[in-house]
């Protein structure tokens, strides 16, 4: 294989030329996703036997079946009737990027509700008991307590999962989005260089994986000045080893 | 006709080859599986080892399988693959264009994937392992190999079985991408069977059941393989 610096240039140009796709993609699914998952982890925690049970029959599905299934059901599937092509839903269900984007947020939210659902799981029922004491109910007790404890847990399998997501968005390649897979796999069938093509897409996607994981860094080091070292002053110098938290 | 016909095992029915397809789901995901342990073990030796060039190599083999998106990595190894194989070809004067098998195609490339996730899972079963021991082992005399054998390999598997379920699920979802190889797996019988009678909704529905009948069924498998490897630790001396 020669190493050609020209043609790995010509190619990332045109890879990058697909990220905003895939970054669409992306954006759209895991925000339509979070919403879904919201409202399934409602039904899961505070529903009736029938809300709870849809809960569960959803997340069992949506995390039971692969993704392109799904994706193939919403893309090939509905259309085939009649009442569907005439209803109001149609624009939506007839263009490809917003079919990969229903089919990776309904997916997604599968798993985000389970996500959801163990970060809730983990706040100690002393804090709401204390939050109770304290006067604090509904809204209130979820926004100062509950939340903020929940969402600090569920942040580091979050992150896992919609890294995860970044990949899947790959998948709306074969319903005819031209992201940055279905690109490269132009590419590789008009040029032949497999190797090449591969390690700049595969690069692309690294950088915008490393970009996020720092951005989920971040805002979970944001939610966690509680297990920070306090900053040491000039008067308090010998506290650094205090364990916090 | 109706649909019960169409999912039947009748004359018109694609019952039969929809059961096949399943068939073939699981054994590009079994053969997977295996040449990921191979690979999974290899590499996670790489990520333990002493060397800096090794460790660097298996991280640099983790992050590169576990960050490109799946259905990069098996256009990688088809076109990859077949461009090699057509070279060997013309090599031995053979003039045209000779395809990679489409099963061994997609069983490299599920197996690529699943070697960088087994070698973490590999990983975090050995640093399960005591190192008390480990450090036992050596002193009454054992060789590198001998505790190989008989103290961690023997400790890895049971700690990494929970892992290995999960990965096996991975494989499975996965092994639907190699559906773009042409392979007659669940993923593209379903495809086409659907375009030929034109009962799309129909036709991935059904493939969609099969498959959470698949992941269900693995699911019990792996459960049932946990409870009785769990046997072993309970009683086991050393541990609660």
């Amino acid at each position: 294989m020669d190493f050609d610096i020209a043609f790995l240039f010509s190619t990332f140009i045109k890879l990058v030329e697909a990220v905003p796709m895939t970054l669409a993609l992306f954006a759209c699914s895991v925000s339509l996703g979070a919403l879904f998952a919201l409202g399934i982890t409602y039904c899961r925690v505070s529903g009736g036997l029938l809300l709870s049970g849809f809960a569960r029959a959803y997340v069992f599905v949506f995390r039971g079946s692969p993704l392109l299934i799904q994706m193939f059901l919403i893309y090939y599937g509905l259309g085939q009737f009649p009442a569907v092509r005439h209803s109001l839903f149609w624009p939506v269900l007839r263009d490809p990027f917003s079919c990969a984007v229903l089919a990776l947020a309904l997916c997604t939210a599968g798993y985000q509700a389970e996500i959801m659902r163990g970060g809730l799981q983990a706040v100690p029922a002393r804090e709401i008991e204390a939050g109770r004491a304290a006067g604090m109910s509904g809204l209130l007790l979820f926004r100062r307590i509950i939340a903020p404890i929940a969402i600090r847990q569920a942040l580091p399998a979050y992150s896992t999962e919609i890294i995860l997501m970044v990949k899947s968005t790959a998948l709306a390649s074969l319903v005819t989005v031209w992201e940055v897979t279905g690109t490269a796999q132009r590419l590789i069938s008009q040029t032949y260089r497999t190797m090449e093509v591969f390690l700049v897409a595969t690069l692309i996607y690294l950088l915008i994986n490393f970009i996020i994981v720092r951005l989920m860094a971040l805002v979970e080091y944001r939610l966690s000045p509680h297990l920070r070292e306090r900053p040491v002053t000039a008067s308090h110098g010998g506290h650094q080893g205090e364990v916090h938290g | 006709m109706s649909w019960i016909d169409l999912i039947g095992f009748g004359e018109q029915g694609r019952g039969g080859i929809l059961l096949w397809a399943m068939g073939m789901t699981l054994a590009v995901t079994a053969a997977s599986l295996c040449i990921g342990a191979a690979l999974g073990a290899v590499v996670a030796a790489a990520k333990l080892s002493a060397s800096r060039p090794a460790r660097w190599l298996g991280d640099a083999y983790t992050t590169v399988f576990r960050g490109a998106p799946e259905l990069l990595i098996i256009y990688l190894v088809y076109f990859g693959g077949s461009q090699a194989v057509t070279a060997v070809g013309r090599w031995l004067n053979y003039e045209g264009f000779l395809g990679l098998p489409s099963f061994l195609a997609g069983a490299v490339a599920v197996g690529l994937i699943s070697g960088a996730y087994q070698a973490e899972v590999y990983r975090g079963a050995y640093q399960a392992v005591s190192r008390g021991e480990l450090d036992a082992a050596r002193s009454i005399g054992m060789g590198t190999l001998l505790r190989l054998r008989r103290i961690l390999v023997p400790q890895i598997l049971r700690f990494s079985l929970p892992g290995l379920g999960n990965v096996w699920q991975l494989s499975l979802k996965d092994s639907t991408l190699v559906s773009v190889t042409g392979l007659a797996e669940l993923m593209r019988t379903s495809q086409i069977a659907a375009g030929s009678t034109k009962q799309y909704f129909l036709f991935f529905i059904v493939g969609g059941a099969l498959y959470l009948v698949l992941t269900t069924l693995s699911d019990r498998v792996f459960n049932f393989a946990e409870r009785r490897v769990a046997r072993s630790f309970r009683h086991g001396l050393g541990r609660h």
